[in-house]
This record gives C-alpha cells, structure tokens and sequence, in this order.
C-alpha cells in the first residue's frame, strides 16, 4: 500500500516537472551572455533584459496593452456588476437563459470570435484598430467580471440590504454603502482575473494590429518570427512575476475555489 | 417597480454583447449560406470536397484527441494524488497547478521552442548521451503541437478534477475498504464513476481547446496548418473573407457538436442517473 503511494507521488512529481520545467528553462536561458539562446547559457549577463528597453515596438505595444486591459476592466465592471447584482439578486423567467448569454463569449472560439470583430467590427461597423482592440477586449473581459462578481454576491445576505432599506435607505444608496463594500474583494479578485485575460490574448488582438499598433503578445509572436534570442525569455520572467503575484492576490481575496470549480 | 430595476440593470450588458458579439458571429455564419443569387451551400460543398481542407481539418481533430487522452492519462492520476493530500500542501500543489494555467501561453508555447528546437535541450541531450547521431525533428511536426498543447490543458483538467475528487466523502472510501473492497476496486468502482462529471467537464474543455487553439500551433506547428490557423492565414495573409468565414462556421458547428456530444455521455455514464 504505501509502495503505491510512492509510486503515485513519482508519476504526480514528473507530471509536475513537465509542466513547471519548461517555465524553469526559459528563466535559466534569460540570463545568457552570449548572443544565442541556448541551455544552459555560457556566462551570467542581464544584457538581454536590458535589450527589452531598447525594442521601440515593445514598449508601445505594452503600453497600448496595458490601456486596453484597463479600459475593457473598467467598461467591463459598468456593464457587468449591475448585471451580476441582478442575476443575483432576484429570481425571474428566462434566467438561466441570460446567465449563459453572459458567458457565452467564453464558449465562442477566440480565434472566430476575432474574426468577427475585424470583419464586423472594424470592417461594418468602421471602428478605429484602438476602439476595436477596447471593445473586444471588453467582450472577453465581461464573462469573467461577471462570473466571479456573481460568485461573491451569492455568499452576500440579501436581508441585509432588505433591513437598510426598510430603515429608509435608498435603493442606489443602499447598493453603494452596503453591498458593495460586501463584495470589495470579490470586485478587486474579478478585475485581476479579467485583466490576466486580456493582457495574455492573443486570439482576438491578432486580428487587430496596424502600422505602429498592436498589443504585447502580438509583439512578442513577431519578435519571436524574427529572432531568436533570449530578449523573449526575459521577457518571460517578468510576466511570470507579475502572473504569480496576481495569482497570490487572488489567493488572498477569494481562496483558491475559483479555478477548481466548474 | 422591481421588474423595471431588473431590465435596467441587464440591458446594458445584453445590448453591449449583442451589437459587439452576437450580430458579428450571427453575421459572419449567415453570410456563408447567400451568395448573389440567394440561398446556397455550395460554399461548404466545395469545401469538403478540398483535399486540402479535409487534411487540416482531420489534422485538428487527431490532435485534439490526442492531446485529450494524454491529458486524461497525465491528469487523473495526479489530480488523485493531489485530492488525498492535506489541506496545506494540497493548496501549494494548486498553486503549482494554477500558476501555468494563468501564465501567457506565448510564454509557454515559446519555452517548447527552446526545449525540442532542432539545437534545444533534448536533441542537446540525446546527442551528447550518444542515442541519436542527428537531430531529431520535433518541432514544427503535429507531435510538437501535441506536447504544446499537452502542456497548456493539462492544468486544467487536473484542477477540474481535483475539484470534483475533493466532493467524493472519504467517508464512502472508508465503507467501501471496511467492506472489504481493494484498493484498485475502490479506484474503479467508486473512484473513477465519480469523477466522470469532472472528466467530461474536463474533456470537453481540453478537446475544444485544443480544436480552437491559435497560439500554440501558430509557434510550434511551423507550416503544419491547423483549423485556427488555416482560418487566421485566409483571414489575414490571403484575404479570403468568405472562406474564412466557412471555416469560422466549421469551428463554432465542430464545437457546439462535441460539447452536446459529450454532455449526452455525461447523462448516460452518471452513476446518480
């Protein structure tokens, strides 16, 4: 019995080797010396990431990314908490129905979804490569906002939104000075997961680049077409960092039953 | 009073997803039906009549299983190993888990190019071991799409189950040892038949990831086509909308198709009925 257990343990390390070895790879080969990525790297340098900061198109295209994260987050939350607060709050017919509208952009393949955008989006509807990276941004962002608000606001007790408004609070009030400080850390939780989302898409942001713009992992799948260097894995370990400590964030608001649950 | 709260809370939501998300999808798969003389599918006729197209499309789909069952193969055992630990170490493995999960998969399809490029580590490796006298070809093959992708679903599955396996009461594994059940009867009888939510869940997730991938085969699949990126190249590099939005149409019908498929599985193989 316990000789299986062993053996189980082994068989889980090597899958756990797969999966965090390749991250630990490219970390070891971003501080080469030499001009050629390779492992393991012939002398210690940090040339590569200062290289970063010599690229123009990456620090544009992290601006332009940052942007676009931030104000699809923001649309998102408009749209989305009011939306999560009344599928939460109240029971009425055809609510199911609305609840996987909501989420039906996580369904639609990425890939499709941004053809869509480019052929409807900029292509009909005539909006500019920014506009159109904001609002399909926005669409992708919104399910997740949602999602997770939803989540938060269903260990909120109604009853006691019930007792300030019957003190004479209020609807909006009450809505702004009580639920919402209930639900602060859900809200931040669902900001950082959407934002993740976004600032990682590639599916959708392919579509949408033009002279001088487009977003960070565009860039970064053009940088790697081009040259293989080891620019792209330094770059690397500074979006682990900040994967990692968003992923800690999240940890700390709302546990880890978000990603378990389906 | 409360009915008209309701609306317009959703209404900004809905109106926002309809003009930006559901007229453009519902476009794009209506225009695939007209031409200039009106209804017709010969779009799609011609289509499964390419040689060329057929190879892609069956390309994707053997990739996608494959890349399934490994995932199942890898992830179940692991995900068993991980539901038994204590709460502490159980939450670092999670954390080892989420952690790829929520990582750029620039980043993780770039760092298999450095791994089974033609002068990465394991051609590397190999050579210096003596076990191969020339490098071998892995990347930019449909192996290197499956190790990608491998890489990039087996997080998910393995929290997917790990959530379901949490719910399986150790108090049923008990009753069943104390009945005298081994523990391989356990694994099969009890273990395995609850965990099929979570394995078709899971399954339906990894399969259509990987039919819908982009980023992964675009990086190690090389000229190796697959759907996403044959639709990509008629979209972008050959600007041809119509086929484009065939194959877009193609994509939405394969995955609508799997997931009822599967979920019409889950409804037969669920033990509670």
């Amino acid at each position: 019995m316990q000789e299986k257990n062993r053996g189980l343990a082994l068989f889980t390390f090597l899958v756990f080797l797969f999966l965090l070895g390749p991250l630990l790879i490219i970390s070891v080969t971003s501080f080469e010396g030499g001009n050629i990525l390779k492992f393991p790297p012939e002398e210690f340098s940090l040339r590569w990431y200062e290289n970063i900061f010599n690229v123009e198109m990456f620090l544009i295209s992290f601006k332009t990314s940052i942007l676009v994260s931030l104000a699809g987050n923001l649309l998102a939350l408009l749209l989305g908490v009011p939306a999560a607060y009344a599928l939460s709050r109240f029971d009425f017919k055809g609510k199911t129905i609305i609840n996987a509208f909501f989420v039906s952009p996580i369904l639609v393949p990425g890939i499709v979804l941004g053809f869509a955008f480019l052929r409807y989006i900029v292509g009909t509807y005539q909006l500019p490569i920014y506009a159109a990276l904001f609002v399909g941004h926005t669409v992708i962002m919104l399910p997740f906002i949602i999602r997770v608000i939803s989540s938060s606001l269903s260990n909120f007790d109604f009853s006691i939104e019930e007792a300030a408004e019957s003190l004479g609070a209020s609807k909006v009030g009450t809505f702004f000075t009580v639920v919402l400080p209930n639900i602060k850390s859900g809200i931040l939780a669902a900001v950082m997961i959407a934002f993740l989302e976004s600032f990682n898409n590639v599916d959708i942001s392919v579509y949408m680049t033009g002279p001088g713009v487009s977003t960070f992992p565009i860039q970064m799948l053009t940088y790697v077409e081009n040259y293989f260097d080891p620019t792209i894995s330094a770059i690397s370990v500074l979006l682990m960092i900040i994967t990692a400590f968003f992923m800690f964030i999240v940890e700390r608001l709302m546990g880890l039953s978000y990603f378990t649950k389906r | 009073m409360k009915k008209r709260y309701l609306y317009l809370l959703l209404l900004p939501g809905v109106l926002f997803l309809t003009i930006f998300m559901i007229v453009p999808i519902f476009l794009t798969i209506g225009t695939t039906f007209f031409n200039e003389s009106g209804f017709t599918i010969q779009g799609y006729l011609d289509f499964f009549k390419d040689r060329y197209f057929i190879e892609i499309l069956l390309t994707t789909l053997r990739v996608s299983l494959f890349t399934t069952i490994i995932c199942i193969l890898l992830g179940f055992p692991a995900a068993y190993y991980i539901s038994k630990l204590g709460k502490r170490t159980k939450a670092i493995m999670l954390l080892f888990t989420i952690f790829p999960l929520l990582t750029s998969p620039v980043v993780r399809s770039f760092s298999w190019m450095v791994i089974i490029g033609k002068n990465g580590v394991i051609n590397k490796l190999l050579l210096s071991m003596g076990l191969i006298d020339k490098p071998l070809d892995i990347l930019y093959t449909p192996t290197a799409i499956i190790i990608g992708l491998v890489h990039l679903f087996l997080p998910l599955i393995i929290v997917t189950l790990v959530g379901v396996m949490e719910n399986i009461e150790t108090d049923l594994l008990k009753a069943a040892e104390s009945l005298g059940a081994s523990r391989l009867a356990v694994f099969s009888k009890v273990i395995i038949p609850l965990s099929v939510p979570g394995l078709v869940i899971g399954s339906i997730l990894v399969f259509v990831g990987s039919f819908t991938a982009y980023t992964t085969p675009a990086l190690l699949g090389g000229k190796q086509r697959v759907i996403s990126t044959f639709l990509y190249q008629n979209a972008i590099t050959l600007n041809e909308w119509q086929v484009a939005s065939i194959v877009a149409t193609i994509m939405i019908a394969v995955t609508v198709l799997i997931i009822s498929i599967m979920n019409g599985l889950a409804k037969k193989l669920n033990p509670k009925g």
